[in-house]
Formats: C-alpha cells, structure tokens, sequence
C-alpha cells in the first residue's frame, strides 16, 4: 500500500482526465458508476481540463503550470479526487510538489497532490469494493502502467479487483511492468523504438490468448489498442473500469 | 534493430541479476545502504578530493588535476614521454573513451592497447564500445571468430570462446611485457587512505597497473569515496548489479609504487583527476545526482531502449539511461540535450540503479533545459523549424486546456470529426505505421457526465 488509506467518504471529486474525456468516455462513466453503486456521490467538476502532463514531461513547465493553476482550482473543498489513470495520478501525487516549488500557491498544491487517488487503489483501498460476476467466461491480461507501478507506487490493487470476478481467466503477461512505448510525445519523437516496443507488448499480449487486454492507464491503452487493431488482432482493448462495469451492471 | 546480441543481453543480464538479489527486501536494504553512501560522499565532493590528493601524495602517488580532457590527455603525454614510453597497455576505463585517449596517443606516436577483452575485440575493429560493462555486447561469437581470423591471428583456429581467448591472451602477454606505460580507471578512491580501487575480472587490469614501469590511472572526481569500510557495500551492489556475481575475479587496491623489497609494481602511480563538467553538475541539487554513478550499467540492460536500439545509436561514449542524463551535462544541453528525448520515461532503470538515481526526474529537468535554451544558432535550419513549431503547440495547448470554453468545444469537435482525419497527416503518420489512429469517444465524458445528472459541485 502506497499509503494510509481514509475511511470511506461520503462524497468524492473525479478528475476524468483528457484522455478519457475524449477517448474513454465510457471508461469515466463507468469508473463513477462504480463509486456510485457503493454509496459515494461523486461529484464532476465541469471545468476540469487536463492534468499537464504532457507539457510538463516534454519540459514545458511554465506552460504546464498554467494549465495546472486553472486545475487545481475545479477542485476546491477537501474532498477526495479520483483519477482512471495512473499516469496523471503519478503526475500529481509526483509532479506537482516540485512544479509549484517556490511558487504561491505551493501549500494548496500539496493538498490538492495529497487528495489525489487512482481508480483502482480507491475502489480497492478506501471503498474495498466486492464484485459479483454477471459475464459469460473470458480470459484477460493485464498491462501495468510504467507511472502506476513506479512513480504512484501502486501493487496490484487492479488486478485484485479483476479476480474477484468469477468467470474471468486472469493470464499474467510474460513481461507486465515493460513499457509499451508511449511516453506522450516518445511516441511521435521516437516513432520507430515506440514502434518496436508496442509491437512486443503486442506479441506478449497475443500469447497469452487472451480475450481481453485491460489496462488502467489511458495512454498505454491508446497505444497498445491501437497496434492490435493496426494488426487486425480480435483481442479487446479496454479500460478495466469498463470492464468490471461491464461484467457487473447486472442489466 | 533487430538484433539477437541484445536480446539475449535484455533477457539474461536481468535475470542473472535478480539471482543476486533473490530477497528484494535484502535488496532494498542495499540500495539504501550504498545510495546513501554515494549521496553523503558526492555532498562532500570537494573536501574529499582535497583529503584524497595529500594521502595519496604521503603513498608516492602523483596526482593531477584536469579541468577538460584535453588537459587530461595531455598530461597523460607528458608522463608517457618522460617515461619514454612507445607502448602503453590499458585496463578498462569510460573517462579514457571520454578522452578519446587512444586516438590522441596514436596521433602522438604512442600506441595505446586495450587489454579487457572486450575492449581489445572492439579496438581491433574500430569500433565504439557499446555497453560501459560489456563493451562488444553487440557482436555475437561468429562476428568475433571474424575479426580474430581477418585481423588478430589469420593462420590460428579461433572458433570457440577459449580459443579466442587463449589467442588474445598470447598477443597480449608478449605487449604487456614491452609496454613502458600501463594505464587503467578507477572504480573507488578512498580518501582517509589515498588507495586507488579496480574491479575486473581478467586480470589484464592487475598487469596494467603492475608490469609496466609507469601506471597512470584515470578517474572522474566522483570516483572518491571517504572511508575503506564504504567499500564493501559498493562493491557488492556494482558485481551483483553490473555482472551478476557476488564478487568479480579481481579487486585490486593500489596504494603506492613498488616499495623497497618489493618483487613487483609499478616505479610510478600517476593519479589524473578529471572533471570534465562534473563540477558544474555538482552545482545543481537534483543534477548532481547523476554523479553518484558507480558505472554498473544495470540502467542499461533493464532498459526498454536501448536494448532494442543497442548502445551505438546514442552516439556517445556514454549510451542508454545513464548516457542520457550524463551526455547533455558533459557536452552541453544544445549539442546533446536531444538524447533526453530518447526516453519513454518507464522509470524502468530507476528501479534497477543500485544506488538509487532518479533518473526520470533529471531527464525532465534537462528537457526543461532545452525547451528553455535560447541558443538557437547551434541549431540547423531543420532542428530550428522543429523547436519552433514545438513551442507553438505548447502556448497553444496551454491556452486550449486552460480555457475549459475552449477545452469543451475542442473535445467535442474533436469527437465529432477525429475519425474523418487522413492518418498521412505529418503528426500522425509516425504514429500510424504502427498503429490505427486513435478513436475518438462518440460524446466526450463532459457530455456524458452531464446527460447523466452527475453532480458538478
């Protein structure tokens, strides 16, 4: 455990992140349902944007900050803020102390930093959720998110969820915690070593013969998505709050 | 890319080193244990060189001091021509690649041999060393058996690893006996003894700093540790970490020239303190870090990249994560700053450093550097355009996701449309050879959100 974890809450933020905004809508809604279902009202500021991740990693920290500076303040009572991935979680449990070091407002954004929760290890950790499997057998992999594992810290808190689901095969990747060759803008500044790194994440994803390839993290998904449609593969990629919604709605 | 050499290094260099560190508790303790005596002893740098020089001095070892590498190389042509040497053999060591020392003795008529045998093979092929432990990593043993037959020994069988060696071995004695001049690195210095420490597993590094009458030894100013007891923790990581063994063949602790009734040594030690932009890395808390290096090369066989790119396509001496934080610190953020780019930021060799080296965080420093530079006339036309139109996107993704009008009516245009962009457009072409262009939400989860009724405060 990455830290003391809080008695249940009666209301928390969800920052949806930009990423899921516009590519994993679905994903954000069901990460809410998920919170919802235990009894949590979950509040989503309209205003949020993005985290400054993508500034900040291509060493664009004045423009990062900016972005972030208007974040912080959608965020405003001591609730909570949960986050489906967790390489912007990382970002701001991490990143966000030493961007504000020095500045202002350093005090609130080591509160706001504080605050910040990943998907999985809130469900886990904080409402220790219990799933009843309502999907036909199926067989899963899972890819870890470089930042979840080393900048977060996380364990296993997903893949602990995914077991509690009856009918899921859980089919560990031979090489989980490598990356899979996104790193933002690595991906577009370095196309060919991103290129032949989602390629083995791919190959590693397709012996495993699984159906599913679950991630918590939207730019790994984005990416390793990508590539096994870009090589026709029948495995689906999906967000693992989609997934345990999916197999648990019960409609 | 596809190279088998590296493969096997990504798979079994790892795994030969897990074996070492079978209890990660155990392992974390040692991590601990000797990050921490790296970070006191680099916070103490310049009162432990200045400790260091007089007790080696009090041993009859002369040290020198380099600001550049040309300082250094020349001060090594000095000894080696009082010492009239035409011959020197040399033990393993990344600050001589750093001076590019072989090629500045040969232009002075001094032939300077390779004895590591990695070394040796790479030096008769002229190439570059591409791992800083194993520098032929990249040539599997049909390349190697090549270059024995065409340029070491043609009328010798070297086909097995033993012959080769055998026949490296048989050319090198007969240079180690002719050498006038040995030159090696340095792994440790210990200060409150002034003893020079070389871990190797040859043997040949012994040879270089005893069969030659002369041995100059060569060390970055980090290299300095305070006390003979911070050794063994350090020891330990760097074999376990570096080769996997629980302790290489040799560890050699020089302490003086030969003394009176002694069978062997060398008549001088010269110590040559380089430092060669460490000092100015010194300045910066976060980037001095990258100086408590203990050169294992652990970064680099755990690393995504470079076990895919192989060590000379970062084009320094240094290559892999280590190289990418060091490089644009000696040769300058406008000249080397790009090699902070090749990174995914995995944080995949953070986890493997043994003395725990935040790697991550200095890369995003030094890409905070270049985006800041202002040096643009280093730059080709190219390079400029490309710096330009990076900072554009940058202002103009600042001003789209602080504006959360803006941010919303983009989201949803975006998803709107996203599926009818042609994937040879130049920013998304690099990333359609290996993949389908993302897909776009049907309704971004702002709009979700709010057609549900979640709350918004």
């Amino acid at each position: 455990m990455r830290r003391n974890y809080p008695e249940k809450p009666d209301k928390v933020y969800f920052m949806g992140t930009c990423l899921a905004d516009m590519l994993y809508a679905e994903a954000g809604l069901a990460g809410i349902r998920l919170m919802e279902r235990e009894g949590v009202k979950v509040i989503y500021p309209r205003d949020q944007t993005c985290c400054g991740q993508p500034a900040f990693n291509s060493g664009f920290q004045e423009e990062a900050l900016e972005v972030v500076l208007h974040l912080i303040h959608c965020f405003p009572k001591a609730y909570p803020i949960v986050v489906p991935s967790g390489s912007c979680g990382a970002m701001m449990v991490r990143h966000y102390p030493e961007l504000f070091e020095g500045h202002p407002l350093e005090q609130k954004a080591i509160e706001f930093s504080s605050r910040i929760f990943e998907l999985s290890e809130f469900l886990h950790h904080v409402l220790k959720i219990s799933l009843k499997d309502q999907g036909v057998p199926v067989k899963v992999t899972w890819h870890t998110s470089c930042h979840a594992k080393r900048e977060l810290g996380l364990g296993d808190e997903a893949k602990q969820l995914v077991k509690q689901l009856e009918n899921v095969e859980l089919k560990e990747l031979e090489r989980e915690d490598e990356c899979c060759g996104f790193g933002g803008t690595f991906s577009v500044k370095q196309p060919m070593i991103s290129g032949e790194m989602v390629l083995d994440k791919c190959s590693d994803v397709l012996k495993t013969g699984s159906d599913y390839l679950l991630s918590g993290d939207c730019g790994c998904l984005m990416n390793i998505q990508g590539s096994l449609e870009k090589q026709q593969s029948r495995v689906q990629s999906m967000h693992f709050a989609s997934f345990l919604w999916e197999r648990t709605r019960g409609s | 890319m596809d190279n088998p050499c590296l493969k096997r290094v990504f798979t079994k260099l790892p795994e030969k080193r897990w074996v070492m560190f079978l209890d990660s508790g155990e392992l974390e303790t040692l991590r601990n244990l000797a990050g921490g005596i790296r970070r006191d002893t680099v916070s103490r740098l310049p009162d432990l060189l200045e400790e260091l020089e007089p007790n080696c001095q009090q041993n009859g070892i002369q040290v020198h001091w380099a600001q550049t590498t040309e300082e250094a190389n020349s001060i090594v042509l000095n000894i080696a021509r009082k010492a009239d040497a035409k011959l020197a053999v040399k033990g393993k060591s990344m600050v001589s690649e750093e001076m590019e020392l072989n090629h500045f003795l040969a232009e002075n008529g001094i032939e300077a041999l390779e004895s590591d045998l990695g070394e040796y093979i790479i030096q008769v092929d002229h190439e570059l060393p591409s791992h800083i432990i194993m520098p032929a990593i990249h040539k599997n043993r049909e390349e190697i058996s090549e270059v024995f037959q065409k340029k070491v020994a043609p009328a010798k069988k070297s086909d097995t690893a033993e012959e080769m060696t055998e026949t490296a071995r048989q050319v090198l004695r007969d240079k180690f006996r002719r050498a006038e001049l040995g030159i090696s690195g340095v792994n440790f210095a210990v200060a409150e003894t002034g003893t020079l420490c070389l871990v190797e597993n040859e043997g040949n590094g012994r040879f270089c700093t005893t069969m030659p009458r002369v041995h100059v030894a060569l060390m970055g100013i980090e290299k300095v540790v305070g006390k003979l007891e911070d050794l063994p923790p350090l020891l330990t990581v760097l074999t376990r970490s570096a080769t996997g063994q629980p302790i290489t063949t040799y560890f050699n602790m020089i302490s003086s020239p030969r003394q009176d009734g002694e069978k062997d040594g060398p008549e001088e030690v010269h110590l040559v303190l380089l430092d060669n932009g460490r000092s100015r890395m010194y300045e910066d808390e976060l980037l001095r870090d990258t100086l408590l290096c203990i050169r294992c090369g652990a970064c680099m066989n755990h690393c995504p990249v470079y076990t895919r790119i192989g060590g000379h396509a970062y084009q320094s001496v240094y290559p892999g994560p280590i190289g990418k934080i060091l490089t644009p610190q000696l040769e300058g953020i406008d000249t080397a700053g790009y090699l902070a780019d090749a990174s995914s930021l995995c944080g995949a060799c953070v986890e493997a450093c043994p003395v725990k080296i935040p790697i991550t965080d200095i890369l995003l420093k030094l890409r905070h550097k270049k985006a800041q530079s202002k040096k643009e006339h280093h730059w080709t036309e190219l390079e400029g355009a490309k710096n330009l139109f990076e900072k554009i996107t940058w202002k103009g993704w600042k001003f789209a996701f602080s504006q959360p009008w803006f941010y919303r009516m983009q989201a949803s245009i975006l998803s709107r449309t996203a599926q009818f962009l042609p994937d040879q457009l130049p920013m998304l072409r690099s990333w359609s050879r290996f993949r389908m262009v993302p897909r776009f939400s049907e309704k971004p989860l702002h709009q979700l959100v709010e057609e549900a009724g979640i709350a918004e405060e």
